[in-house]
């Protein structure tokens, strides 16, 4: 089945932070919470980069393994999630996230600090699928509803592609070659080349 | 009163040969299995009935919809 994965395109990202608003918009996360958010590299420098960072939600993902109390789990899809009940707030997990993925809430008396809450590529979690308890710890579950993740879905310049991770790197593939430029950077024919679809000549149009 | 401490002598060194001992201080990790509740499949619900090649073809839909040189032709 489809492993599911997030793909930023640096080249596209106008850095309008929808995708962090439709995160906490469709998931009615607390206010302290960042479960997406826009990185700038060189901000204010012509050339400026902006990416839109959230849980990667890994193959071998460094949160589960090192969680005390085993409360990760990985869906047939591939989507890294975790038992809310079973959470205890360490704070191993975003030691252990190179993306600095999950969060902790904040805003509560003497400073709690909570439980861990991370982007669930809109899947929900261990609760029945719909149901309120599920959509008060983990947000909407839009998987289960036949639709991809809101901050993907919404980007206006399509910059941030999610679902299937085969169909969203033929989608980056294409648009590489489209526009004749960024398959000449080191490791793109390994991650995104295919024997059929060379990589394109800088400047070139394919 | 020198057989007395010959005893005790005899008797502690066990004790102090027990701190040479060697012992493993490594640590082997081992995998832990998740603790949690278990979760569903997304198309085990009302809406996919469990019909789990009618929610693969919907997402597909949706993720082949992201392409805009598909989607609005290029």
């Amino acid at each position: 089945m489809a492993r599911m994965k997030f793909l930023c395109d640096a080249e596209r990202c106008i850095e309008c932070n929808g995708c962090v608003t439709a995160c906490k918009n469709e998931n009615e996360v607390p206010w302290g919470v960042n479960r997406r958010r826009v990185v700038t590299m060189n901000d204010g420098l012509p050339g400026e980069k902006s990416l839109s960072v959230a849980c990667m939600h890994c193959s071998d993902a460094p949160c589960m393994a090192v969680c005390p109390v085993d409360c990760f789990y990985k869906t047939s899809e591939g989507v890294v999630l975790h038992d809310k009940d079973l959470c205890i707030g360490c704070g191993y997990c975003f030691y252990a996230c190179p993306f600095g993925a999950p969060q902790f809430p904040q805003d509560g008396a003497f400073g709690l600090r909570g439980k861990m809450d991370k982007c669930t590529f809109c899947a929900g979690g261990p609760e029945p699928d719909f149901s309120q308890a599920e959509f008060k710890k983990y947000g909407r579950n839009r998987l289960a509803e036949g639709k991809l993740p809101a901050c993907a879905e919404q980007c206006s310049t399509k910059a941030l592609l999610g679902g299937d991770a085969d169909v969203v790197a033929d989608i980056y593939r294409q648009r590489v070659l489209t526009r004749g430029k960024g398959s000449e950077i080191w490791g793109w024919g390994t991650a995104y080349g295919r024997p059929d679809k060379p990589a394109a000549k800088p400047g070139a149009k394919s | 009163m020198k057989k007395l401490a010959l005893i005790a002598a005899a008797a502690v060194l066990p004790l102090l040969a027990a701190g040479c001992g060697e012992k493993p201080t490594v640590t082997v990790y081992k995998q832990g299995q998740y603790q949690g509740k278990p979760d569903k499949q997304p198309w085990d619900n009302d809406r996919f009935k469990g019909n789990k090649a009618e929610w693969e073809k919907a997402v597909n839909a949706r993720a082949l919809g992201q392409n805009e040189y598909v989607r609005i032709g290029g």
